[in-house]
């Protein structure tokens, strides 16, 4: 695995420490939490600043340590991602390509009909 | 031949190109062969921003010669030394009652350079604006997709809509939504991903890029909207073509018809949803398979396109 990839998969999992639990942790409960216990207490440091720095994370002062907290929840960023796949945010850039959109009216009865006749000669695709 | 000659015939061009965009939006070849249509969209699109530029260059130095790149460079050349005399010959001035021509001039040769750094600028913006879009969405991805074994080589995001997309670029993703997993089955599924790699390998993402770039500089012309239209429908044409090698086309279809009519919401009032249409312009398409244009006219559109483009570059260099 490469670097960047080992990166990403622990801030995705200190990220779903964060989001899976109600209060703000500090590094050593963080590292309690991870299913992976054999972390280097830097290690979980500095992959939380950096999910600080990248706005992911919220810090707190707490005494001489800091406690952090998810910025937003999972489903903020999920919408998120998904409105702008969608183009629904009104930003129309040419970031990505999708495969088809919903459609409304007289285009969608144009399709269901096509539904009907493929899945009507019995050569429809398996459900699963 | 003198900058005014150069410019009449780049007029020439510019107006040829406008008509030629206008009638590529009404024929109905270009579902036939996707590619060629494509490939005549980017040239009529270069030719009439290299013509309109050159247009308004030619008139500001009428009686230059030696190609209009050469000129824009010589005037500057003079201006820098302050030679009013060669400026006036340069935009062709004679002794008497020259200050109102000249502002002209010096207006056409604004307005074509304004015009040329336009377009550079939108297409630039457009270029970054993808790229940081995208840089966003890798971000939120690596913290939240997983893999799923029905979707080979694609993310899954825990999304309860029908959603499939690909991310283009050098580290490039296929993304699709849980929804979308339920929706389809394992063989939709195979036809959707081979439609999104089509894209990510034939970098679509770039060929739809200028398009989008002359959208955002120009919101309110109806050209310019409706080749972007034009250009994202064939472009999504080219890709299901692609996805229907070694498969039959039902598979896609279905998978259309059951995208489309997935999250079926009313449109908002008097707003006419941007593809109207388009799935089931696809879809038609598929079921009632077209044969494609004969090599012979292919290699005629791809000439054309070649042409189209040589001309203003000629007439700007030489």
């Amino acid at each position: 695995m490469t670097t960047v990839n080992r990166l990403g998969e622990l801030e995705r999992a200190i990220m779903d420490v964060l989001w899976d639990t109600n209060s703000s942790l500090t590094v050593r409960e963080v590292s309690v939490r991870l299913t992976e216990r054999n972390l280097a207490h830097t290690t979980v440091m500095t992959v939380l600043d950096r999910l600080a720095k990248k706005g992911f994370a919220r810090r707190v002062r707490d005494g001489r340590a800091w406690r952090y907290c998810p910025a937003a929840t999972r489903e903020t960023y999920v919408t998120e991602l998904m409105l702008t796949a969608l183009e629904q945010t009104g930003d129309r850039t040419a970031a990505l390509t999708r495969f088809a959109q919903s459609v409304s009216g007289s285009e969608a009865e144009v399709l269901r009909d096509a539904l009907e006749v493929i899945e009507g000669s019995g050569e429809g695709d398996d459900r699963t | 031949m003198t900058g005014l000659d150069d410019a009449a015939l780049l007029a020439v061009v510019a107006l040829g190109s406008a008509v030629g965009a206008s009638a590529l939006l009404r024929v109905s070849w270009p579902r036939r062969s996707p590619a060629a249509a494509i490939l005549l969209w980017q040239a009529l699109g270069l030719a009439s921003g290299l013509a309109t530029v050159g247009t308004l260059i030619g008139l500001a130095l009428p009686a230059s010669s030696g190609g209009l790149v050469r000129s824009v460079l010589r005037a500057a050349a003079l201006l820098g030394d302050g030679d009013a005399f060669g400026m006036a010959a340069m935009f062709g001035l004679r002794p008497a009652g020259g200050a109102v021509i000249l502002a002209v001039r010096l207006a056409c040769l604004a307005a074509g350079l304004a015009l040329l750094k336009l377009l550079c600028w939108v297409l630039l913006a457009a270029l970054a604006a993808a790229l940081q879009a995208r840089r966003r969405q890798r971000t939120l991805l690596t913290l939240l997709a997983h893999g799923d074994p029905k979707v080979p080589g694609a993310l899954v995001v825990d999304y309860p809509s029908a959603a499939a997309y690909c991310l283009p670029g050098l580290r490039s993703r296929i993304v699709v939504s849980v929804g979308t997993l339920e929706l389809l089955g394992r063989r939709e599924l195979a036809a959707v991903l081979a439609h999104e790699r089509a894209h990510l390998r034939e970098r679509h993402d770039l060929v739809l890029l200028p398009f989008t770039a002359l959208r955002r500089a120009f919101p309110r012309s109806a050209t310019c909207t409706d080749a972007h239209r034009a250009v994202a429908l064939l472009v999504e044409m080219l890709a299901d073509d692609r996805a229907l090698r070694g498969r039959p086309a039902r598979e896609l279809v279905t998978a259309l018809a059951r995208f489309g009519t997935a999250g079926v919401c009313p449109a908002p009032a008097g707003a006419l949803a941007a593809g109207e249409g388009e799935v089931a312009a696809r879809v038609t398409r598929l079921l009632h398979p077209v044969r494609p244009l004969p090599a012979v006219v292919v290699l005629g559109i791809c000439l054309a396109a070649a042409l189209l483009v040589a001309a203003p570059i000629t007439l700007l260099v030489v």
